[in-house]
C-alpha cells in the first residue's frame, strides 16, 4: 500500500471518514504520520473554537473585573481564581462529573459528557479566565495620556472605551496573549486523558500517538511525530499571532512596537 | 490506626470515617502531598540552574553554543509537556544505562537493543536489580525531577535571558567605561540586578509548574492523583474492609482545594518578595516606594 | 549532608552487592481481584498471592511495582521491572514482543455488562484503552468508547454514557454479583484472547523459566486451583 492510499483512508479518519478499521498490524511510518495528524483536527478544533469563545468571554471578564461595582468585580476575580488556580487536568475530571450529574438530572445536558462539547466548554471557561487576566493587566497599563487624549476629544463612556482604550488594551495584552494562545493548544491533548471518552477511535493527535506507541510497543516513534506536529503547530500560532499583532501596531513608528517574547509573560 | 478498628464492618458513622481516613493507602495519599511538595521543592532550583545555563548559552558570543541554547529553548516549549513525558524520562533511564553500560562493560559483546528489548549489562543497570525498593523509587523521583528540570528550564532560560536584556543599557554601559569586562560585568551588574526584572515571569512559572504536578503519575510516581484516584473508585468488599461507591468526585474536589490553597499562598509569598526585590531598583515599582517614604 | 549522601550510596552499592538476586514484578494495582491496592496500600489480589509463591518456589526475592496500564510492556522492554502479572491476556501481538509464561488463568471469554438484559451491544461499548476488548469492539460495528481504567468502564454503564462494558467475565462477574441487580450480563459471551500469563523480556529466558517451571509445579499439586477458588469464588476456573 502506498502512502497516498494511506492518506485517503486516514487522513480524516479522526472525524469519522475513511477506513472504519484502525491499521492492527504492519505498522508503517506513513500510517503513524497520516493518523497523528489527523489527530489534530481535534486539537486545532478545540483551539480554535475555545480561543474565539474564550476571547469575548475575557474581555467581558477583564472589564468586570476593572468596574468599581463589587457585584461584578467579585464574581469575576472569583472566576479567575479557580480556573487559573487549578490544574486544567483536574478542571476536566470535575466538569466531566458535573456535565454527568446535569445529564442524568435532564437529558437536554446529555452533549455536554461529551468532549466535542464539554471539553470545549472547560477549554473555553480556562483560557477565558487566564486571558482576563492578561486583559486586565493591559488595561490598567494604558498610558495616561491616551486617556487624557481621548478626554481631550469629548470621547466619553462607550465610545472612548471602544476607539481608545480597547485598541491599546489589545496592543499591550497581544504578546502575553500569543503565550495564552500557545499553551491553550498544548493543552488540547488534556482532553482524552482525564474523565471524556473517545468515541469510535476518533480521538486526538495524542490518542493515535498512544495507539501506535501501544501497538508497537515502542513510544520512540510516535510521541516524537506528534511533538514535531506540535512543534509546527506552535510555529504557526506564532505566526499568526504576530500578523495580527503587526496589523495592531501599524500605526506605531517600528522602533517603538513591543516585541513578541514567547514564553510566560509577565501579568500571565 | 485506632484501636477500634480492628473490625470495619461493625463501625459505622464518625467512628467509620475515622478508622477509614487512617488506613495505610490514606496516610500514602497524605505522605504523597509531601511528595509533591518535595519534588517542587528540589525542581525549582534545578529549572533555575538550567535556564541560567540555557540563558548564558543563547546569549553566547560562540555561535554553536548560541544556536544550541535557542534551540533548547524553543524546541522544548514548543511540545507540550505531557507529550514530552510520555516518553522523555524512559529515553534519559535508557541513555544513562548506555552509558554505564559503555564504561562498566567494554567487553561486553551481545547487542543491547535486541528486538524491543534493551539490554544493559547487570552492572550497568540504573539501579542496580539488586537494590531494595526505595532506591528504585528515588531514582524515579530523580528521573522525574529531571524531566520537570528540562521543561521548566526551558521556560525560565527564556525568562531569564529577557531579563538579562532588560537590565537599562546605561549601566552596564557604565561599567564598561569603569573598565570591567564582559564578564565582570555580567556577575557584578547584570547578575545581581536582573531578579527582579525575571520575577514577574518566574513567578508565572512557579504557578505552571505546581499545576504540571498532576502529570507526575505519568512518570510512574506514586503521587496525590495516583492515590486520589486508587481511593476514589468504587470499593468492593473483596478489595477493601471499607466498601463504598464511586467517591472520586470527593477525592478530586479535595485535590481542587489542594491546589487552590497552593496557589494563594505563592501568590502571597510573591507579591511581598516582589516588594522587596524592587526595593532601590530602577523600575516604577522602585520608584514608587522612594516616593513612598520621601 | 554531603557526607549522608554518599554513606547511603556507599551503603547500597556493597549491600546490592551482597543481597540474592531481586526480580520486580510489575502490576497494574487496578484490575480486582487479580491485583489491586488493598487497605494498606499494598499490591494484593490473586496475582500478588501467585506471584509470591512462584517466587518462594524458585528461591527469589521478589519486589511489587505498579506501572500504568499504558506503559506497562514498554517499561518492561527497558528493564524497569523484570516481569509483568497484570491479569495481561497472552496475544500473538504481544507474542511478539515479549514472552510470555504458560496460562495461569485458562482462556476466558468477555462478556457485556449493562444495566439491561436486553441492552444494545451494537450500541455504544465502553472498554478499556489498549486492551484486546477495545481491540476486538470496532470490529463488531459497535461505537467504541474508550475509557483509561476498568474503574471508568464500569462507572460509564451506570451513569448511562455507554450501553455496555465489554471485559473480562471474571473481573466483571464479582461487580454484577455485588451491584444488587443494577448490573447484568447481556448477549452471549465472546471467546477472546488465549489465557493470562507472566510477561518477560524476550532476552529474559532463564528467569521465564524458572517462573514456567512455578505455574506447572503449582498447576500439578493444586495449589493453583485453590487460589483460583479463593479469589474468583462465583465460577472458579480449575486446571
Amino acid at each position: 500500500m502506498t502512502c497516498g492510499e494511506t492518506f485517503a483512508q486516514y487522513a480524516l479518519r479522526s472525524i469519522g471518514i475513511g477506513e472504519k478499521l484502525l491499521p492492527m498490524a504492519d505498522f508503517t511510518l506513513c500510517q503513524q504520520f497520516v493518523l497523528i495528524g489527523s489527530g489534530l483536527i481535534w486539537n486545532l478544533y478545540f483551539g480554535i473554537l475555545s480561543l474565539a469563545a474564550g476571547f469575548f468571554l475575557a474581555n467581558a471578564l477583564a472589564l468586570a473585573k476593572a468596574t468599581g461595582s463589587p457585584w461584578l468585580r467579585r464574581p469575576a476575580e472569583g472566576f479567575i481564581f479557580v480556573f487559573r488556580g487549578s490544574p486544567l487536568f483536574i478542571q476536566f475530571f470535575l466538569a466531566y462529573f458535573l456535565f454527568l450529574a446535569m445529564k442524568q438530572a435532564n437529558p437536554v445536558f446529555a452533549p455536554l459528557t461529551m468532549a466535542w462539547l464539554g471539553a470545549l466548554i472547560t477549554l473555553t471557561l480556562n483560557t477565558a479566565a487566564y486571558a482576563a487576566e492578561i486583559f486586565y493587566g493591559a488595561l490598567r497599563a494604558v498610558p495616561r495620556g491616551d486617556i487624557e487624549a481621548a478626554d481631550a476629544y469629548g470621547l466619553s463612556g462607550w465610545s472612548r472605551f471602544r476607539r481608545v482604550l480597547w485598541p491599546t488594551m489589545m496592543r499591550l495584552a497581544w504578546p502575553a496573549y500569543t503565550n495564552e494562545a500557545i499553551f491553550l493548544f498544548h493543552a488540547t491533548t488534556l482532553v482524552f486523558f482525564s474523565g471524556f471518552a473517545v468515541l469510535q477511535q476518533k480521538g486526538d493527535a495524542l490518542y493515535y500517538a498512544a495507539y501506535f506507541a501501544d501497538k508497537t510497543f515502542n513510544p520512540f516513534v510516535a510521541y516524537p511525530i506528534v511533538a514535531l506536529y506540535f512543534i509546527l503547530l506552535t510555529l504557526a500560532v506564532i505566526g499568526v499571532f504576530g500578523a495580527i499583532g503587526r496589523r495592531l501596531n501599524r500605526h506605531l513608528p517600528k522602533t517603538t512596537r513591543p516585541r513578541f517574547r514567547y514564553g510566560p509573560q509577565y501579568f500571565r | 490506626m485506632f484501636s477500634f478498628c480492628a473490625d470495619p464492618k461493625s463501625l459505622e458513622g464518625i467512628a467509620w470515617f475515622a478508622c477509614y481516613l487512617t488506613s495505610g493507602k490514606h496516610l500514602y495519599f497524605y505522605v504523597s502531598i509531601g511528595t509533591v511538595l518535595l519534588l517542587l521543592a528540589i525542581t525549582v532550583p534545578v529549572a533555575l540552574a538550567f535556564g541560567f545555563a540555557g540563558a548564558m548559552a543563547a546569549r553566547s558570543h560562540f555561535a554553536p553554543l548560541s544556536i544550541l541554547g535557542r534551540i533548547y529553548i524553543s524546541a522544548v516549549r514548543g511540545v507540550p509537556d505531557i507529550i514530552f513525558f510520555l516518553f522523555v524520562p524512559i529515553a534519559l533511564d535508557q541513555a544513562f544505562e548506555w552509558v554505564r553500560h559503555k564504561t562498566k562493560c567494554p567487553d561486553w559483546t551481545e547487542p543491547i537493543r535486541r528486538g524491543a528489548d534493551f539490554v544493559v549489562c547487570p552492572q550497568a543497570k540504573l539501579p542496580l536489580s539488586s537494590s531494595p525498593q526505595w532506591v528504585h523509587e528515588t531514582y524515579g523521583f530523580f528521573l522525574a525531577v529531571l524531566a520537570f528540570a528540562i521543561v521548566f528550564g526551558a521556560f525560565s532560560a527564556n525568562v531569564l535571558y529577557g531579563a538579562m536584556q532588560a537590565i537599562p543599557k546605561a549601566q552596564t554601559e557604565t561599567a564598561e567605561a569603569y573598565g570591567m569586562t564582559r564578564r565582570q560585568v555580567f556577575r557584578r551588574i547584570v547578575v545581581p540586578q536582573m531578579w527582579v526584572y525575571a520575577l514577574p515571569g518566574l513567578s508565572n512559572l512557579w504557578m505552571i509548574l505546581v499545576k504540571a504536578t498532576p502529570l507526575l503519575f505519568l512518570l510512574g510516581i506514586e503521587d496525590i492523583v495516583y492515590w486520589a484516584k486508587q481511593l476514589g473508585g468504587s470499593k468492593r468488599s473483596i478489595e477493601s474492609e471499607y466498601p463504598h461507591g464511586d467517591w472520586r468526585l470527593a477525592y478530586f474536589l479535595v485535590l481542587l482545594v489542594f491546589y487552590l490553597g497552593m496557589t494563594k499562598l505563592s501568590e502571597g509569598v510573591f507579591g511581598r518578595l516582589y516588594r522587596r526585590l524592587s526595593h532601590g531598583q530602577a523600575t516604577m515599582a522602585g520608584e514608587e516606594q522612594r516616593r513612598g517614604r520621601a | 549532608m554531603k557526607k549522608i549522601a554518599l554513606a547511603i550510596a556507599a551503603l547500597a552499592l556493597t549491600s546490592g552487592l551482597a543481597a540474592a538476586q531481586t526480580v520486580r514484578l510489575g502490576t497494574e494495582g487496578a484490575y480486582p481481584p487479580y491485583n489491586f491496592v488493598n487497605d494498606k496500600g499494598e499490591v494484593d489480589g490473586f496475582e500478588r498471592e501467585l506471584g509470591d509463591e512462584l517466587c518462594k518456589r524458585a528461591g527469589l526475592t521478589c519486589e511489587w511495582v505498579t506501572n500504568e496500564w499504558d506503559s506497562i510492556i514498554p517499561n518492561l522492554t527497558s528493564g524497569n521491572y523484570d516481569a509483568i502479572i497484570a491479569g495481561m491476556s497472552i496475544t500473538p501481538e504481544r507474542d511478539q514482543v515479549i514472552d510470555f509464561t504458560q496460562d495461569y488463568y485458562p482462556p476466558t471469554a468477555s462478556a457485556y455488562v449493562g444495566l439491561s438484559a436486553d441492552a444494545n451491544i451494537k450500541g455504544t461499548v465502553a472498554a478499556q484503552v489498549s486492551t484486546i476488548q477495545a481491540a476486538y469492539v470496532p470490529t463488531t460495528g459497535a461505537t467504541l468508547a474508550e475509557y483509561a481504567t476498568p474503574e471508568e468502564t464500569i462507572a460509564a454503564v451506570k451513569s448511562g454514557e455507554a450501553d455496555v462494558v465489554l471485559a473480562d467475565y471474571d473481573y466483571l462477574a464479582p461487580i454484577v454479583a455485588e451491584s444488587g441487580g443494577e448490573l447484568v450480563f447481556v448477549g452471549e459471551r465472546v471467546p477472546l484472547g488465549g489465557g493470562v500469563g507472566m510477561g518477560f523480556r524476550e532476552s529474559d529466558k532463564e528467569l521465564k523459566q524458572k517462573f514456567d517451571d512455578g505455574i506447572t509445579a503449582m498447576k500439578a499439586d493444586g495449589s493453583l486451583n485453590a487460589l483460583l477458588a479463593k479469589w474468583f469464588p462465583e465460577n472458579p476456573p480449575k486446571y
